[in-house]
């Protein structure tokens, strides 16, 4: 099977669990930004326990490799608050973007119209930008168990009931 | 109001999917591959902008280091779109809207507005998307399913700055009227 066939199966799968999961839609984005509606938190959150327990696992056996992102302090934090700014405004993300397109929300094209751009503009002043922001704060590819000199599981087991007492925190306020 | 489980049946699924698109694509392909998605329109408008001026972008750095291509990621946004229209018109969630309800409520009915804001903040979005490195799904599900610290930064980022500029954006409508399902 190709790459491409593959993303495309895994693809209709994603797309119709983030539909089910209702976070494809502009009030579910903006309700959580809103500390009104928790729904893509809880379905983030989530994701990430079962996928969180599976994927150390599969790592730890040595059945696949792990991909983790770069940490530079200064594109994570300051990208991470530019895409937080556009993210209120366009009330979508990326990945949802176009799901909210697919279940007929057709504004969003307006977002991916204007995402294509923003993609653009990036790659033009990208050398400028790794020259500076990406430098600052940059310590390659670190994790949270890794910095804090533990093993994965301890972390893992503190991240679940975390995670765990915010579900309880989000439906006793009925967010 | 019953605790609706819908988000965390369809979220602790889409986890099951993040460990299956692991374990499959290494078997497969030989490589794993996470789920993300925000790399995917830098290789469109690559794409995009290769129809027009094909040594513009051989030339740039930034299209060449992500290859402009079709690749896996690409296909899986394609995928979105199928499986999102399918899920909605199978259980008849389908709906055509020019405007969101919230929306609606701040800046009035009208589409040219609504296009304007969507539009700039997509290009905000995505430009701190790909500064940051990725977006909520890349970041934010597979970055702290593997506790990389990059994500945790970045989505500590997403959300404080979403919070702020979503309650000065929406934050005066009559209580944003937010429906639960």
């Amino acid at each position: 099977m190709s790459e491409q066939v593959l993303g495309l199966l895994t693809g209709i799968v994603f797309g119709a669990l983030l539909q089910q999961g209702r976070v494809v839609r502009f009030e579910k984005q903006v309700g959580a930004m809103l500390l009104q509606d928790m729904t893509i938190l809880k379905f983030m959150l989530s994701a990430i326990v079962v996928g969180m327990v599976g994927i150390n696992l599969l790592v730890d056996l040595n059945v696949v490799a792990p991909s983790v992102k770069a940490t530079s302090i200064g594109a994570n934090l300051i990208g991470g608050l530019l895409f937080g700014i556009g993210w209120a405004v366009a009330g979508y993300c990326p990945g949802t973007s176009v799901g909210a397109l697919a279940e007929g929300r057709w504004h969003a094209v307006f977002a991916i119209a204007g995402m294509l751009v923003g993609a653009a503009i990036f790659a033009e002043v990208y050398p400028a930008l790794k020259a500076s922001v990406v430098s600052w704060g940059s310590f390659g590819k670190i994790t949270l168990p890794g910095v804090l000199g533990v093993t994965p599981w301890g972390v893992i087991v503190i991240l679940v009931i975390a995670y765990l007492a915010l579900f309880r925190l989000f439906e006793r306020k009925r967010l | 109001m019953p605790i609706s489980w819908r988000p965390y049946v369809a979220g602790a699924l889409t986890g099951l999917l993040a460990i299956a698109s692991v374990l499959v694509s290494t078997q497969v392909l030989g490589k794993a591959k996470y789920l993300g998605a925000s790399t995917t329109f830098v290789r469109s408008a690559g794409l995009i902008e290769q129809s027009v001026a094909p040594e513009h972008v051989t030339a740039n750095e930034y299209y060449q280091s992500k290859k402009v291509r079709v690749d896996w990621q690409f296909m899986l946004l394609v995928g979105i779109l199928v499986g999102s229209f399918a899920a909605s018109r199978l259980d008849g969630s389908f709906k055509a809207e020019g405007s969101p309800p919230i929306w609606r409520d701040r800046f009035g009915r009208g589409v040219g507005v609504r296009a304007i804001g969507a539009f700039l903040g997509g290009i905000v979005a995505m430009f701190g998307a790909r500064l940051a490195g990725g977006c909520p799904s890349g970041h934010g599900l597979s970055g702290l399913m593997q506790l990389s610290v990059s994500g945790f930064i970045a989505m500590a980022g997403f959300f404080g700055a979403g919070i702020v500029v979503a309650h000065l954006l929406y934050g005066r409508t009559r209580g944003g009227e937010v429906g639960h399902e």
